[in-house]
């Protein structure tokens, strides 16, 4: 029997020394027993320095004492060792003993030994993490100013180990962690650890808890009670040193009784509702009625438009981006994702070829009115991404209210459609943009109609010849165009 | 009228502000207080809970209204004008102070400041962005501040926020904009959707990468919404889908759902009947499931249906589709595995990893998840088959939990 005794409850370098000696002279796992320094045992033991200068190494084995272990493996131990179990020091060397034989051992979550030494380490976190929320700082001073203080009882021994998160966090306070294994100083520059102390020794109160307390209580809402979640993350074992928990058992026993009373009072009428109502009917007019007259018109009707569903899922109307009396107008098919978003017309990919193509052909767009046959974004969700979809026949009719609005307002000298759902809205019926383009149209209120390709169709083109032929023929249309508003 | 003390104003206004869901400090940027002469760390992934209610509630930020005085008339909300609750105002001093001196103690990771529309909305903005600044530049605070955003004020404003929140918020409130229209008829969905719109342009334009100064950062914990569940008589589907296409639209990192609680002095314009907790729980998980699991909204239901209350909404799906039944656990793809019910996502990993190494039997996957009985119908191991047990027909009483698991 094999008896090692370790300098203290967390001496990782101490285990790690001797697992390293033990297990190069092949000492089995259940022949070995770990003790820690001061702790009752039959057994005197020897520390992890005498072990490691101790006996000759097993000579059988070649590559002694020069093992390696996974970075997982030493991970794990580190954090396992923190634990408050008896067993820890003894199921990290099983597994060190085990993964001579087996090197991917740690990959093995299903082992039992690994398991618990996941588990272990799991509930190490847990503590940690549950330390970082508990602490609860009282201030005192001293002849430095002030300082702030916490008397805090952790589920392992974790109080080090986290340490260096608080000094992070209150870099430019000076605090003291007390726990009864040891205790954590920050004094603005740098850490230092001191033994266990005693509740006492930590200041009794602080007179902000009791605004803190009022707080717990009125953020409370006693019409959904889940004592079992509360207790799942808060468990009473740190109740003790909690200033809020004190309450619990009160707004426990309260909680129904004003609920109810919430419940039975009876409901109190508004007093300005015929004022709301008014405003509400003048808000939500409705489309039918009156044509707009002007662009600022056409801006809040859109927005508010029923006529047809696709208000629903998109964000808001886009309607047309322009001076009102502009010789110019192009007409687009719908706003896109970057454009629902944004409020504006033609300002995602298919906006910038056209951006492009206007400046190669002269054509300054600040001078031109820019709109959509179709106001709201159609599109189908596909995973978290909105693929656009065409608006249908009916669609870009119901929209034709007001397209046909801003025809009537701006009353260009030309239209130019992109693509053929505007050809069909601009139209009416279906234009095909190789057959038509090219050649001015004559539409019924005295503009010039041209149809062109929409930009979108240059960007989804995959063969780079006919998309460089095509863009060539879109920019010839948009010369046309501008010398025909000219 | 009398003085409130600073104590009587956070006690009003914190219990107005406890409808809001929300507590998370969780998603933003790694960073400390190290070099600075404040105080204040984020690390990044996780948020930290200080503590919990005893409503199961996590207790995270100090969450208070700056003012529960408000001009709308929203028929949910306990602050509408039309309400004879008690009201306070806090100065922006009082809020600043009052973090500051909680953070101190450890009580809590940060802030989280809604309020009330006082005088108009771009005054009632501009106070909450002089809270958030203080904190930022005077006192050089380096924890949580997550601002609520009001939809009507001024895009300046918002993106002022924006730079010193890590998180902002619009609450959509309702499912069905009819319902917000007609409960609360101030607010404009239009201009609620509008202006979420904008805070996602401006986390883009932050995160651009082509730009050759670095933009400032916007919000980098994103943005969140909340509805309110059972106060109009929309569907679980329909609820659904409006957070789908919320996160479509927006990228939101969260879908808060709220159980509609009777507020005290409630108004007639609402529902009597409080809806089952159980229900809003029901919905986070089938939310989960859209997120983290890879399943679409309409594979969990349809847009008039609502969820089932007794079972979860993956068992739900896993009965519904029997042929897709059993799954081998040492074969089948992470992203199958990952319907199985009763395999979170943690569990699928290991075994993806374990899997690597050695045939799985029914005692590892026993190890690797929680509970191997409702998992044994739907799973093939190297040493169990479940033969005819998984299309037996009363499979659902033999999975469905015994008693309801929240109520």
């Amino acid at each position: 029997m094999e008896v090692v005794r370790l300098a203290h409850e967390t001496d990782f370098a101490g285990w790690r020394q001797a697992a390293r000696a033990l297990r190069a002279r092949h000492v089995a796992p259940d022949t070995t027993l770990w003790t820690v320094d001061g702790q009752a045992n039959l057994f005197d033991g020897a520390s992890p320095s005498e072990i490691a200068s101790e006996g000759p190494i097993d000579p059988r084995s070649e590559t002694a004492g020069r093992f390696t272990v996974p970075k997982a493996f030493v991970d794990l131990s580190a954090k396992v060792i923190l634990h408050r179990s008896d067993e820890r020091f003894a199921l990290l060397y099983r597994l060190l003993w085990r993964l001579q034989d087996q090197p991917s051992l740690m990959h093995i979550a299903s082992d039992p030994d690994v398991g618990r030494a996941q588990g272990f380490a799991g509930e190490v976190s847990r503590a940690a993490h549950k330390m970082k929320a508990f602490v609860r700082f009282r201030q005192t001073s001293d002849e430095d100013g002030e300082a702030f203080v916490a008397w805090f009882e952790p589920a392992h021994r974790v109080a080090e180990a986290t340490a260096p998160f608080f000094a992070r966090r209150f870099a430019n306070m000076r605090f003291s962690i007390l726990t009864p294994d040891a205790c954590v100083h920050w004094d603005m520059t740098e850490l230092a650890f001191t033994p266990g102390a005693d509740p006492a020794d930590a200041p009794a109160e602080d007179a902000l808890e009791d605004y803190w307390r009022t707080y717990y209580a009125s953020i409370f809402n006693p019409a959904r009670l889940k004592i079992g979640a509360m207790q799942k993350e808060m468990p009473k074992r740190y109740w003790r040193n909690l200033p809020e928990a004190a309450l619990i058992p009160e707004l426990i026993a309260q909680a129904q009784g004003r609920t109810d009373t919430m419940v039975r009072q009876a409901p109190t009428e508004p007093s300005r509702r015929v004022v709301k109502a008014a405003i509400r009917n003048s808000r939500d007019a409705p489309w039918e009625g009156q044509a707009a007259t002007s662009l600022e018109e056409v801006a809040a009707g859109v927005d508010h438009c029923r006529r047809c569903d696709l208000w629903r899922d998109a964000t808001q109307g886009v309607v047309g981006e322009g001076p009102g009396k502009a010789k110019l107008l192009f007409v687009g098919e719908q706003p896109g994702d970057q454009e629902d978003l944004a409020g504006k017309p033609f300002v995602g990919p298919a906006g910038q070829v056209f951006n492009k193509a206007l400046a190669e052909a002269g054509v300054p767009r600040t001078e031109t009115y820019v709109t959509n046959a179709v106001k709201h974004f159609k599109h189908e969700l596909r995973g978290k991404r909105r693929i656009h979809q065409t608006p249908n026949a009916g669609e870009v009719t119901a929209c034709r209210w007001w397209l046909d609005a801003e025809r009537r307002i701006v009353r260009p000298r030309v239209i130019v459609t992109l693509g053929a759902t505007a050809g069909l809205a601009v139209f009416g019926k279906p234009t095909p943009i190789g057959k038509f383009r090219g050649q001015p149209i004559q539409l019924s209120d005295q503009a010039q109609g041209v149809v062109t390709y929409h930009p979108s169709y240059l960007l989804r083109l995959p063969d780079e010849a006919a998309k460089a032929k095509a863009y060539a023929a879109f920019v010839e249309d948009l010369r046309l165009a501008w010398s025909l508003a000219a | 009228m009398a003085t409130l003390t600073l104590k009587r104003k956070l006690a009003i206004l914190s219990d107005a502000a406890k409808y809001d869901a929300s507590c998370a400090s969780s998603g933003s940027v790694k960073r400390d207080s190290m070099g600075g002469k404040g105080m204040g760390s984020t690390d990044g992934g996780m948020g930290i809970c200080h503590a919990y209610a005893p409503d199961g509630r996590c207790i995270s930020l100090l969450k208070i209204l700056l003012t529960n005085f408000c001009v709308y008339d929203c028929a949910y909300c306990v602050n509408r004008v039309s309400s004879n609750t008690p009201r306070a105002r806090f100065s922006v001093e009082e809020v600043v102070d009052l973090t500051l001196s909680f953070y101190k103690r450890n009580y809590i990771e940060g802030l989280f400041l809604s309020s009330g529309i006082i005088r108009t909305a771009d005054y009632t903005m501009e106070e909450m962005v002089r809270v958030a600044r203080s904190l930022r530049e005077v006192h050089d605070f380096r924890g949580y501040i997550h601002l609520k955003l009001i939809p009507e004020a001024s895009p300046a404003l918002v993106n002022q926020a924006g730079l010193y929140a890590d998180r902002v918020s619009i609450n959509v409130e309702l499912p069905k904009d009819e319902s917000l229209a007609a409960l609360a008829p101030e607010k404009d969905a239009a201009g609620i959707k509008k202006a979420m719109g904008a805070v996602r342009v401006s986390e883009d334009a932050a995160k651009d990468k082509g730009r050759k100064t670095r933009p400032p950062k916007f919000a980098p914990a994103g943005q969140s919404t909340q509805m309110i569940v059972g106060a109009d008589d929309a569907t679980d589907g329909a609820i659904l889908k409006r957070s789908e296409s919320l996160y479509g639209a927006f990228r939101l990192r969260r879908v808060y759902y709220s159980a509609f609680s009777p507020i005290p002095d409630a108004t007639a314009r609402l529902p009597l009947q409080r809806p089952p907790l159980i229900r809003e729980h029901r919905l986070y998980q089938a939310d989960w499931l859209m997120r983290f699991y890879g399943f679409a909204r309409d594979e969990i239901i349809g847009e008039t249906e609502d969820l089932d209350l007794a079972i979860d909404p993956k068992l739900a799906w896993a009965l519904k589709n029997r042929g897709e039944f059993p799954m081998d656990v040492n074969v089948a793809d992470r992203e199958r595995l990952l319907r199985v019910p009763g395999l979170g996502v943690r569990a699928v990993d290991r075994i993806v990893d374990v899997r690597r190494y050695k045939r799985l039997e029914l005692a590892d996957v026993k190890r690797l998840s929680r509970g191997i009985e409702k998992l044994k119908p739907f799973l093939v191991c190297a040493d169990w088959s479940p033969g005819a047990l998984t299309d037996r027909a009363d499979l659902r009483q033999r999975v469905q939990p015994k008693q309801m698991d929240l109520f």
